[in-house]
């Protein structure tokens, strides 16, 4: 992991994920900028793999101590995150498919 | 390296690049609202195999404690998924502190276990992340107290204050070096870590509530970058592609929302917030405006083809959006068209706005972006103008003098009529003169935005529906 190859390698993963997000990311409504943003932080959370093998590995008592933490504030974000998007999009409702019989009743 | 544990290690590579490529489809299926549930879904799937794969791994021991820690961040998350859609800033603000912290803990336990052993290039990396996630998880805790009104929301700037933020980065940075040039040099490290945290909170002290959807964006990229950069240090691929995402997602917006302020994204990204803020204190004279009841409001609306409702902060704080979408019944049932024009930084978050009037259930078809809608105000009946001050500033276009000249604002003056919404005549949060109120063809609607709708609403004869 520390070979000099390795970090190449994820150089190029980070790059090419950069250009990805910036494309995948760019085309993205600006209506659901808010649900959007609640998402990337519920996927940022990922970051708990790396604290639950420190706290599974229990190398010292220090590391085991933060990588708790970390699972705790980071699996809040993965519930809460997913859980508050959802609850958005649930809210985004065209007006085509619902109030269209309204719409022709109106007589104008 | 056993032929087994091979096996488990390559079972585990494939689970997380599944998952990275469920994360990819979980954004682009944000594009859309049509699209944008099967995201969540696509997101939820990636990270349970993610946390599955993450469990196979051959060096965990203490699987009770990881339970029990899953169970506690389960508990928290719930609540904190299921706020006010009114208190989504303040959230959002939070979860970046959480996620920040996380990042910080685990690079701060990576760093004890592995001095001195570490590379210039890991111990860079190592550096750059828990300087990033530390800034964010105090700047982000600041931010969701300014949000959530706990601390003063009032800009606090001082002399040098600049001066005062760089001198601490640079400390930092100092730091860094030496632990890059010696990562034997444990007593430095709790110095970095005190000094990102000191740096976070002086990040944000000087910002006012007009820059949060700015600040807020960036807070999401550098939590997102210092994943990414945990990602390096953790040789995880996974981490480092879910950290670009966010990253960029974050500094995509920040991007959007400083274009939207007319900011430069230097200024924006080194944290020069709250200087334009300086008032604008020339023209005291009094100059006269017109007002109208809400029952001449009604009358102007109904004889209306064409409305746009020009929502900002002042709704979302009057908690009038409900009231609004019964305006909106009663308009739509009379054969008038209401569309909402949305600035990109109307409230205190990207999308806010939205969000909201989705809540009261108003169809997102009609809600319509700032570069879209602007060129209909000429050919518009009523520009209803509710708690937004700044985005619809004329001063903007044609004061070359004014703070915020160069802005790109909803051109609600075009229209034939403009009704304004608001409290009294004190200048907003800004303390920037709105030359708006006082054209020929502007109408001051002078209350509490919930109670001047409803008494539209009521003299316009329709209830709840």
């Amino acid at each position: 992991m520390n070979s000099s190859s390795n970090l190449i390698d994820a150089l190029f993963i980070f790059v090419l994920a950069c250009f990805i997000g910036f494309e995948v990311i760019r085309r993205v409504s600006p209506l659901l900028h808010t649900p959007l943003m609640s998402l990337t932080n519920a996927l940022d959370a990922i970051a708990v793999v790396g604290a639950i093998v420190l706290v599974g590995e229990h190398k010292s008592t220090l590391s085991a101590v933060f990588g708790f933490i970390a699972v705790v504030a980071a699996t809040s974000n993965i519930v809460g995150g997913f859980f508050i998007t959802d609850r958005m999009l649930k809210m985004f409702k065209s007006s085509r498919p619902a109030s269209k019989p309204a719409a022709n009743s109106v007589a104008k | 390296m056993t032929a087994e544990f091979a096996g488990g290690q390559v079972a585990i590579e494939l689970l997380y690049l599944i998952a990275s490529v469920l994360f990819i489809f979980s954004l682009k299926w944000m594009s859309s609202p049509t699209t944008a549930r099967h995201g969540i879904w696509a997101g939820e799937i990636g990270m349970v195999l993610a946390i599955c794969g993450t469990l196979l791994h051959h060096g965990i021991v203490d699987y009770r404690l990881i339970g029990i820690a899953l169970v506690l961040g389960t508990i928290i998350g719930v609540p904190l998924g299921n706020v006010a859609m009114t208190a989504v800033p303040q959230r959002t603000a939070l979860s970046h502190a959480f996620g920040a912290l996380c990042v910080t803990l685990v690079g701060s336990a990576e760093f004890y276990l592995r001095s001195p052993d570490i590379s210039r290039f890991m111990m860079a990396v190592l550096s750059l992340e828990v300087i990033l996630g530390g800034l964010t998880v105090t700047g982000s805790l600041m931010a969701a107290g300014k949000l959530q009104e706990i601390l003063p929301q009032r800009p606090l700037t001082y002399k040098g204050q600049n001066l005062v933020n760089f001198a601490l980065l640079a400390g930092a940075v100092v730091i860094a070096i030496t632990l890059v040039r010696n990562p034997g040099a444990q007593s430095l490290f709790p110095f970095m870590i005190l000094i990102a945290l000191a740096f976070g909170v002086l990040l944000i002290i000087p910002i006012g509530g007009a820059d949060m959807p700015t600040v807020i964006s960036l807070l999401n990229g550098y939590a997102g970058l210092s994943a990414a950069a945990m990602g390096f240090v953790l040789g995880s691929k996974l981490l480092i592609i879910a950290g670009a995402l966010d990253g960029s997602s974050g500094l995509i917006l920040s991007i959007i929302m400083s274009k939207a302020m007319n900011r430069s994204f230097t200024n924006v990204l080194f944290g020069a917030f709250g200087q334009v803020q300086t008032a604008h204190a020339g023209g005291e004279e009094a100059k006269p405006i017109r007002s109208a009841t809400p029952e001449e409001a009604a009358a102007i609306l109904s004889a209306a083809n064409r409305v746009i409702v020009v929502p900002g902060y002042g709704m979302a704080v009057a908690q009038a959006q409900h009231k609004v979408r019964e305006l909106y019944d009663a308009l739509t049932k009379r054969g008038v068209d209401v569309r909402f024009a949305i600035h990109p930084v109307a409230g205190r978050m990207p999308g806010h706005m939205n969000v909201l009037l989705a809540e009261a259930d108003i169809p997102y078809d009609r809600l319509i972006e700032m570069d879209e809608i602007n060129g209909d105000f000429p050919q518009t009946d009523v520009a209803l103008v509710i708690g937004a001050n700044d985005v619809t500033n004329p001063a903007a276009r044609s004061d070359a003098s004014s703070p915020i000249y160069g802005m790109p604002i909803l051109d609600v003056d075009r229209s034939h009529t403009v009704m304004v919404i608001k409290r009294s005549m004190n200048p907003g949060f800004a303390g920037i003169d709105n030359p708006l109120y006082y054209l020929d063809n502007t109408l001051m609607l002078f209350g509490d935005a919930k109670a001047f709708v409803g008494g539209i609403v009521r003299e316009l004869g329709g209830g709840h529906s």
